[in-house]
């Protein structure tokens, strides 16, 4: 499949690739996707609690070069917004500002589900903080 | 060193330059038609047409007349069996294959079975063998034909085609063998083998594409099959057309230098292809060869990069012109079925990449090869939450993914 630049851009030059502590209480981890369907994205949000600010964000795909792509942008997208920003991200802008094709649509589907399965995991350790 | 380096042979081949030259003068000063048997212009055409079938019938064991010249092997496959099904329909109406055939044999049997034939798809191994029990096994009264493929297109296994063929011979049913990966690469003798029909394609062996070949044994038994391309009646019947004159001059020289040249080019694939393997394997963890470990075509290596995606991989090595049997190099979204049938899992089929060796391939093109895949591999591992995890010590297949 021919991809267009930004795609390639964003493969060959990551933005924010790695790992935060997931055992932090102000990172939240969201994992999603499965490997027996070629792509799993683990996005990580660190959060600042007094103003629900997203600090720093990190990625690590395993998927093809959209999926790369996707996660990579929405890392760069979330950070310096609140929650409640990050959460109002569609996968519609990932698709446009990537040109991706219908084929690939699935890749920033998953890249919105990262982001909310990271802001819920945030959230549920602000609940439960005994967990930690 | 020419980049992108060319490792996807299975696929097709570039003409050789050999038989480039034979074909010249048959576009414009050798130009006649075959079939005109009435002049020198249709004279001088039969007979190259009749060389070149004698170049192929050679390389195969068989004999001239029994070469049905056809537009290249998936017209031969749909001949074969669509020609055998109706030719035979009063004697039965069953099909045996299995599930990792090419796409012309599984469509074309998916097309038979909506007419109301019956066929049974036979497992293959873990290697992507069949087993010639399992055929005898499966051979019932009604059953008219046998199709298993010579040697595998993505893992280059070879089937034990001769034993399979003993078998048909001892029940009395045809045995139908699409040869385009192995023809020219491995030995092929219809004689020895027992095969009655063979598909050959003249693209795969550094011939030209749109022309492949359909061998028709014309004794013990003599296969008759009802054409699926009606006209003059060119090809004993059986495929009527004007004939691709210059097409099947060089199918014919492609075939003569693939007799002469084939173990020596055979003995120096393997060896780089082994050493393409062995460069990847000793700088890399958790990388598995599919297919069988002897029993594959010499130029054919099928890794699966365990945690790194085929598609990426392939983005990331944009040097190499390889394929995948990741879902994401298609439009259907599943990964490789060969893969699958084989009981690969989606896993690691959607971390597999195709190297095929060739004619042209070098030492040199290898070793960047091997420099290529281990650099991109590393890179995507390091961006691989499942690496990641694996590393950790976290057992993948106890966590709960959510599928999509």
């Amino acid at each position: 499949m021919k991809y267009n630049d930004k795609v390639i851009d964003h493969y060959e030059n990551p933005k924010n690739v790695g790992s935060l502590d997931k055992n932090s209480p102000n990172v939240g981890t969201g994992m999603v996707g499965a490997p027996e369907c070629g792509d799993v994205m683990k996005l990580q949000l660190e959060i600042d609690e007094k103003t629900n600010v997203i600090k720093d964000a990190k990625f690590k795909t395993f998927g093809c070069g959209s999926a790369i792509a996707s996660s990579s942008l929405a890392t760069e997208w979330v950070k310096g917004k609140t929650i409640d920003e990050a959460l109002a991200i569609r996968n519609t802008e990932i698709v446009e500002e990537l040109s991706l094709p219908p084929v690939k649509i699935h890749c920033s589907v998953l890249a919105e589900e990262a982001i909310k399965a990271a802001v819920s995991d945030y959230m549920s350790k602000r609940k439960n903080p005994s967990k930690e | 060193m020419k980049l992108p380096i060319y490792l996807d042979y299975h696929s097709t081949t570039p003409v050789d330059p050999e038989v480039l030259r034979t074909m010249v003068p048959y576009f414009t000063e050798i130009f006649g038609n075959a079939a005109s048997r009435n002049h020198e212009y249709g004279w001088t055409a039969e007979a190259a047409v009749e060389k070149a079938r004698e170049q192929v019938a050679r390389l195969i064991g068989a004999s001239a007349k029994e070469i049905v010249f056809t537009s290249g092997a998936t017209e031969s496959d749909n001949l074969a069996l669509l020609g055998a099904a109706e030719m035979y329909a009063e004697k039965g109406n069953h099909i045996i294959t299995t599930p990792i055939e090419h796409k012309a044999i599984l469509d074309t049997c998916a097309y038979l079975e909506k007419k109301g034939l019956s066929v049974t798809y036979l497992p293959v191994d873990s290697t992507g063998r069949v087993s010639p029990e399992a055929v005898r096994n499966a051979i019932t009264p009604k059953t008219i034909l046998v199709s298993v493929m010579a040697a595998n297109n993505e893992v280059g296994t070879i089937n034990p085609i001769a034993e399979i063929g003993k078998v048909c011979k001892e029940k009395g049913v045809l045995f139908h063998s699409d040869a385009v990966q192995a023809i020219g690469k491995v030995p092929v003798d219809v004689e020895s083998m027992g095969i009655d029909l063979l598909s050959v394609s003249a693209h795969k062996m550094y011939g030209p594409k749109g022309v492949g070949a359909l061998y028709v044994r014309r004794k013990n038994p003599r296969v008759r099959l009802s054409p699926v391309i009606h006209g003059g009646g060119h090809e004993r019947g059986m495929r009527s057309g004007t004939l691709n004159v210059p097409g099947i001059v060089g199918f014919g020289k492609a075939a003569e230098i693939a007799g002469r040249e084939m173990e020596r080019e055979g003995v120096r694939l393997k060896a780089l292809r082994d050493r393409l393997w062995d460069g990847i394997r000793e700088a890399l963890d958790e990388v598995y060869a599919n297919g069988h470990p002897t029993e594959r075509l010499p130029g054919n290596l099928n890794v699966s990069f365990a945690y790194v995606e085929g598609e990426s991989l392939m983005l990331g090595m944009k040097e190499l012109s390889v394929s995948s049997g990741s879902a994401c190099t298609s439009a259907s979204l599943e990964p490789s079925y060969v893969l699958r049938k084989m009981g690969v899992g989606d896993d690691l089929a959607h971390t597999s990449i195709r190297f095929g060796l060739g004619r042209f391939t070098t030492e040199e093109e290898i070793d960047y090869a091997i420099g290529k895949v281990i650099s991109t591999v590393k890179k995507l591992r390091d961006l691989s939450p499942l690496y990641e995890m694996v590393k950790e010590g976290i057992d993948l297949k106890s966590v709960s993914w959510s599928a999509h």
